[in-house]
């Protein structure tokens, strides 16, 4: 709750520092507020408490992933820094508009009542729509913008029908109440509280991008600017997932033989068409939204599955494919400004240039490909490991084919950072920006070597 | 269906009549300003039904999550207009076909 509190406050004060003249001063406060809120939410995570009469509850599952959520933003905001220190941007705005963003994100893993679902999507989803749209005269960002709004409304709409069809069916918006009434009579459930059902898995669906959902991602992630598809691929796509995951694991787990199959068929497609589409692409920015739906067909295997390591396979996958694309986006940031353009052949000549970036892009690479050192390969290991024992063979194999399929353009970006010729151009990084590159790469590869650590850590908080 | 009685049943099909009306809208018109109002018109559909079944299941909570509807409905569209007046601005239409910029 205290996080909760804490991060709306930082959103306040960031519109404060507009009024009070300390501007200069904001990136400093935000940064050192979200450590401060880190550390609470570590003080935090071993309690369970309702707040508001059963509205949000803070249990280790909303502990471990707002402190997730935190953590990324920190990075986010290292990365971010050069972007907004230019005067392109209206610094105090925008960073106003991230923590009401990240408000969100926290609502939406700590919900246990539908309203707060709802009300979790909007606040993350309007000041997204506004950041989207924060290059005013670039036609492509307006359209980002305008795209994302009008698919999130309707995503929204269609969320909401699918509340109302479950309130009427049960008389209740509290998560564990329907729970109860859904498994009492798992035999015998209302037509009304199985359309109902669907139609809120579709409105999820839409929020985390699975195919035939995932139409509006590629010309967001690409329309918007660099740093906020980097915001949305990485931090949005985790609290949505970790929205999903307990919406469907805790309430709809006893109803799982009629939603299961209609959830692995979006599955198959999701991991399918995401891994093919990002084979043709030749902007770097589009291959990532294309691998970013790939990554989330892999995610939602969690969500069929009902044993408790279920949880940690979807921690563990979301943290490891998160910090890696926030590492690729900080790379092709760097190379954005280099050399003006995110398109395959503008990262050759990269690994004798800029060895540290490109050791970085290789690192992530591997891992959102699931390539051993790195941690992608455990997560993906262990995520289809534990599908396995559940006996859903063949989205195994689907799941495989798309990683080997998934190789192809990973690697295609390391092969052309170390063939080609380096140009001349360079720009200086901060040793900050260095040190931050430098830690997660490590993180990424220290998760991978060492992965029992993390899973003890997890398992040691519930 | 057995178990809600005549009259909420005529509240449940007119919401899914004008929640369809909607989508419809969302999906075939292409002046945007329109495809806002169908919007409003879905929204405007689930509210009407959750006051239904709030008098049917005598419980205040659906009738709370309406004005909490309403009020982010209000947010939503405020910032979807001011979308649109910055797209006006660039392109001087509010014809959804004017914006081709991303493709696949």
């Amino acid at each position: 709750m205290k996080t909760l509190i804490l991060t709306a406050l930082l959103g306040i004060v960031s519109m404060l520092s507009e009024i009070f003249g300390f501007r200069k001063y904001l990136w400093t406060i935000l940064v050192l507020g979200l450590t401060g809120v880190f550390c609470v939410n570590l003080s935090e995570l071993t309690s369970a408490y309702q707040y508001f009469p059963n509205m949000v509850v803070f249990d280790h599952y909303a502990g471990v992933f707002s402190g997730l959520i935190i953590l990324m933003a920190l990075v986010w905001f290292f990365i971010s820094k050069d972007q907004y220190d230019s005067n392109e941007f209206n610094q105090a705005d925008h960073y106003s508009l991230i923590m009401f963003a990240l408000t969100g994100t926290i609502v939406l893993v700590s919900f246990t009542h539908l309203a707060m679902l709802f009300l979790g999507i909007e606040i993350l989803s309007i000041p997204m729509f506004i950041l989207a749209g924060s290059r005013k005269h670039e036609l492509s960002s307006n359209e980002a913008s305008l795209k994302y709004f009008i698919m999130g409304a309707f995503a929204s709409g269609i969320l909401l029908f699918g509340i109302a069809l479950l309130y009427g069916a049960t008389g209740t918006f509290n998560i564990h109440e329907i729970a109860l009434i859904a498994s009492n009579n798992s035999g015998s459930v209302s037509i009304l509280f199985y359309t109902g059902i669907f139609m809120v898995m579709i409105g999820l669906a839409f929020k985390v991008s699975a195919v035939p959902f995932h139409f509006w991602t590629p010309d967001v992630y690409e329309g918007s600017p660099l740093v906020i598809t980097a915001f949305m691929a990485t931090i949005v796509k985790t609290a949505a997932f970790a929205a999903f995951y307990r919406l469907f694991n805790t309430t709809f787990a006893p109803l799982i033989h009629q939603w299961g199959s209609t959830l692995s068929v979006i599955i198959i497609f999701t991991i399918l068409t995401g891994n093919i589409l990002a084979v043709y692409q030749t902007s770097v920015k589009r291959m990532l939204a294309y691998s970013g739906i790939a990554q989330a067909g892999y995610m939602l295997m969690t969500i069929l599955l009902t044993t408790y390591e279920s949880q940690n396979a979807l921690i563990l996958y979301t943290s490891s494919y998160a910090l890696s694309t926030l590492c690729a986006f900080a790379v092709l940031h760097y190379v954005v400004k280099i050399k003006g353009s995110d398109t395959f052949e503008s990262f050759s000549g990269l690994g004798k240039s800029h060895p540290l970036l490109a050791v970085i892009m290789v690192i992530s690479m591997l891992s959102l490909a699931g390539i051993p050192p790195a941690v992608g390969f455990f997560a993906k290991f262990y995520l289809f490991s534990a599908v396995l024992q559940q006996g859903y063979l063949a989205l195994v194999i689907v799941a495989v084919l798309g990683s080997l399929i998934s190789v192809y353009y990973y690697f295609r970006v390391i092969i052309s950072m170390y063939s080609g010729e380096s140009e001349t151009e360079s720009i200086q990084l901060t040793v900050i920006n260095k040190a931050v590159l430098v830690l997660i790469g490590c993180l990424i590869i220290l998760l991978g070597v060492t992965p029992g650590l993390f899973i003890d850590a997890i398992k040691s908080l519930t | 269906m057995q178990v809600l009685s005549n009259t909420v049943n005529n509240y449940l099909v007119l919401a899914s009549i004008l929640f369809a009306i909607g989508v419809m809208g969302v999906l075939v018109r292409r002046n945007i300003i329109i495809i806002f109002m169908s919007i409003e018109l879905m929204l405007n559909a689930i509210n009407l039904l959750l006051v239904a079944f709030s008098v049917f299941h005598n419980d205040a909570s659906g009738q709370v999550f309406v004005f909490f509807i309403m009020a982010v409905a209000a947010a939503e569209v405020t910032v979807g207009l001011a979308i649109l007046v910055m797209i006006y601005r660039n392109t001087g239409s509010v014809d959804i076909n004017s914006l081709n910029k991303l493709k696949w």
